[in-house]
């Protein structure tokens, strides 16, 4: 092991709940068993956890009580879970919860609620698919269950946000989130990762684990909006039953590093994943998705369209797996990876990886990498639209198509200036978009 | 309003324009004709600014300006307008709000105020009317999936709310079904008066029954070779390029 890798189980020093602990210690075994990736790894190749070479120490044993400044995120209506540093905020949270659904903190959990969470943690991670997933394990203390019964639809979205303080040291911070939808139920839940502006860095560690039954719908949106030197790894990891339908968005801004796997078990005949998904690294920021849809089974469904507008010296990599099993005939698989470099040393490394086993299979791919098209913006100027003004909007019109196809009103409305404002900072550019 | 003395302008080291001379009066109509190649579309983009078009001798002012010293955004904040031959499809900016930018942005220039919201979606709904579009095209991405027909239009309708001084129509009829060329033409009917100017590049005299030109230009070779007034486009469309002499 590493300097990082044992220092990294230091933060499990916190307590636990006992009953996390046979969790904890599984993790940990399994993580001193674990080596870390390099760029020899082929799921690293084209990211360095060059970041993680520094001092992480455990994140503060109590919640830090600090307001939260000026952190962007979404305002939606229904009821909201705050943690800053690991810590649940009751100050900053809304729990009223309307009925068929249950948000459960581990730290929380009632002693059936416990038996249910350990049962179902990790269950929906696929053997050897999250490096990182021991180490999340090895130093969980607490997480959120968020439990919708069965033949119910959950109108409210549900808000998680997970924010780091940094208060001017490099704090080690892990986030559960386990996510299990009865037959035939439905919600729309937000994750939103922040940091606050003030100094010092975190690692965090989130992992998610999303239960969708029989029938069931589940709208998941999952905002990373860290900036500055936060190393996020994590990930999300739905097993998904007959007849299921995951939408997912994910939103990538840069930061130091931020490596996202996403992983979809198609477990029951008829199940449907839409994955849509932005990443807008600049400055010297990395960003990294690497999607993977199991198609196990028959007659399920899928589509990913990924976009990166990439700046200045950032750097961003997309890896989307499919993976058409022998049974999984009847699939029907999409993927659409679409990059904008804005800058000559702007860098991405995008690669579909299809592996199909079945015969009777519509699979459709395509990767492409641009820069912004020298007629199409000649052909605003014609029109009088000023240049900087014509290369925002031609930027912002990259994404626009993934921004509108986002449900969430409320969330549409949060995310349409904080995406345009990434392009310019000057609303007179901003106008005509927003 | 247009005046071009001994124009030279390659693309990609290939001379195109060569030696062109051409000017046009304040509320006049000039038809553009020629054969396939010989630079039609390149007077239209030299003047608009296009990337990759360099001029190499010669002059063109507009209004008593000098044009090519010009950004191209500024040509069009002077009063000059192209509409393209092949217009431009930009997916993902839709149509309203890229044409409220190009208003703005004018409306600014010229020292006019800015349309309020409501003002500015009354005109454009009143504009898309008059080239016969259905308001949903508003809503879509720049000429995204737009027909050839459709495109014209839009460019049309562009036009119309820029209220320019000079319009260069690059072939805006060609491709046009019959009712489409009578909108076409009534639309630009409409817009003509006395401070503003048009060059109708054709390759149908038929454009010419509904749009009376002052003048009619046989552009062959990079060159004006041959001009007249309305029975030289009738008489092309009888005989051809061939007995013009100078037709390269
Ligand atoms: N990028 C380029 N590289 C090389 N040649 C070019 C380029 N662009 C235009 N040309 C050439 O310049 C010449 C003039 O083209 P232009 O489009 O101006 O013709 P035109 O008169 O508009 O023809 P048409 O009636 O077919 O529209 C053509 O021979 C064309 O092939
Ligand atoms: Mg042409």
């Amino acid at each position: 092991m590493n300097d990082f890798m044992q220092q990294a189980l230091a933060a499990a020093s916190r307590s636990a709940p006992p009953w996390l602990e046979p969790l904890q210690a599984r993790g940990r075994e399994a993580w001193s068993n674990t080596s870390m990736p390099t760029r020899k790894t082929e799921a690293w190749k084209y990211t360095s956890l060059q970041a993680l070479q520094k001092t992480f120490s455990a994140a503060p044993t109590q919640a830090a009580g600090s307001p939260l400044g000026d952190v962007p995120l979404p305002k939606l209506s229904g009821p909201t879970l705050v943690f800053t540093d690991g810590h649940y905020r009751a100050d900053l949270s809304t729990t009223e919860l309307p009925a068929g659904l249950r948000l459960v903190r581990f730290a929380d959990a009632t002693r059936d609620q416990a038996e249910r969470i350990a049962a179902a943690l990790g269950s929906a991670i696929l053997p050897g698919r999250h490096v990182f997933a021991p180490l999340n394990d090895a130093t969980l203390t607490d997480g959120v269950f968020m439990d919708v019964a069965a033949n119910t639809r959950i109108e409210t979205p549900v808000h998680i946000a997970w924010l780091t303080t940094g208060q001017n040291e490099s704090i080690s911070v892990t986030q559960r989130l386990l996510v299990s939808l009865g037959e035939n139920s439905g919600a729309t839940l937000v994750e939103s990762f922040a940091n606050t502006a003030t100094g010092g860095t975190a690692f965090t560690n989130g992992l998610t684990e999303l239960l969708i039954g029989r029938g069931a719908q589940l709208n998941h949106y999952r905002l990373h909006l860290e900036q500055g030197d936060v190393v996020h790894i994590g990930g999300v990891h739905a097993r998904q039953e007959a007849d299921s339908t995951l939408n997912g968005f994910h939103l990538a801004l840069g930061s130091a590093l931020k490596r996202i796997d996403l992983v979809v078990n198609h477990q029951g005949a008829g199940a449907h994943c839409s994955l849509d998904g932005l990443y807008l690294p600049r400055g010297t920021e990395t960003v990294d998705y690497h999607t993977c849809i199991e198609h196990a089974v028959p007659h399920c469904t899928s589509r990913e369209r990924f976009r990166g507008i990439i700046a200045d010296e950032a750097s961003a990599v997309f890896n989307g797996r499919i993976h058409i099993h022998p049974q999984a005939q009847k699939t029907r698989a999409e993927l659409s990876n679409k990059n904008l470099l804005t800058s000559n040393k702007a860098e991405i490394n995008t690669k579909p990886e299809l592996e199909i086993y079945a015969d009777d299979v519509q699979c459709a791919h395509g990767a492409t990498v641009a820069q912004l098209d020298p007629l199409t913006l000649h052909y605003l100027r014609t029109r009088g639209v000023p240049r900087d003004e014509a290369e925002v909007m031609l930027s912002y019109g990259f994404i626009n198509e993934l921004v509108e196809a986002v449900e969430q009103a409320e969330l549409q409305a949060f995310l349409k200036p904080l995406l345009a404002r990434r392009f310019a900072r000057d609303s007179r550019l901003t106008r005509h978009i927003l | 309003m247009l005046k071009i003395d001994n124009l030279h302008a390659s693309v990609e080291n290939k001379a195109i324009l060569k030696g062109l001379d051409l000017a046009v009066g304040a509320g006049e109509v000039h038809a553009i004709m020629g054969p396939n190649g010989s630079g039609k579309s390149t007077l239209g983009h030299v003047l608009a600014g296009r990337p990759g078009y360099t001029v190499t001798a010669g002059s063109a002012q507009l209004l008593g300006q000098d044009l090519l010293t010009l950004d191209t955004e500024e040509r069009a904040h002077l009063g000059l307008f192209l509409a393209y031959q092949y217009p431009v499809e930009i997916p993902g900016v839709s149509n309203m709000e890229f044409l409220k930018a190009s208003v703005d942005a004018v409306r600014e220039h010229r020292n006019e105020p800015a349309l309020d919201s409501v003002s500015f979606m009354k005109q454009a709904r009143e504009a898309c009317k008059a080239v016969n579009l259905d308001q949903a095209f508003l809503k879509r991405g720049v000429n995204e999936g737009f027909s050839g027909g459709e495109k014209k239009r839009n460019e049309l309708m562009q036009m119309m709310l820029l209220a320019p001084k000079l319009c260069i129509m690059d072939e805006t009829d060609s491709g046009l079904d019959i009712d489409a060329l009578q909108v076409v033409a009534d639309g630009i009917n409409a817009m003509r008066s006395p401070d503003r100017s048009f060059i109708l590049v054709t390759h149908y005299q038929r454009l010419l029954n509904f749009i009376k030109p002052d003048r009619v230009h046989v552009l062959s070779g990079g060159r004006i070779v041959k001009s007249g007034d309305h029975s030289l486009a009738l008489e092309l469309e009888e005989r051809g390029y061939a007995w013009l002499e100078d037709v390269a």
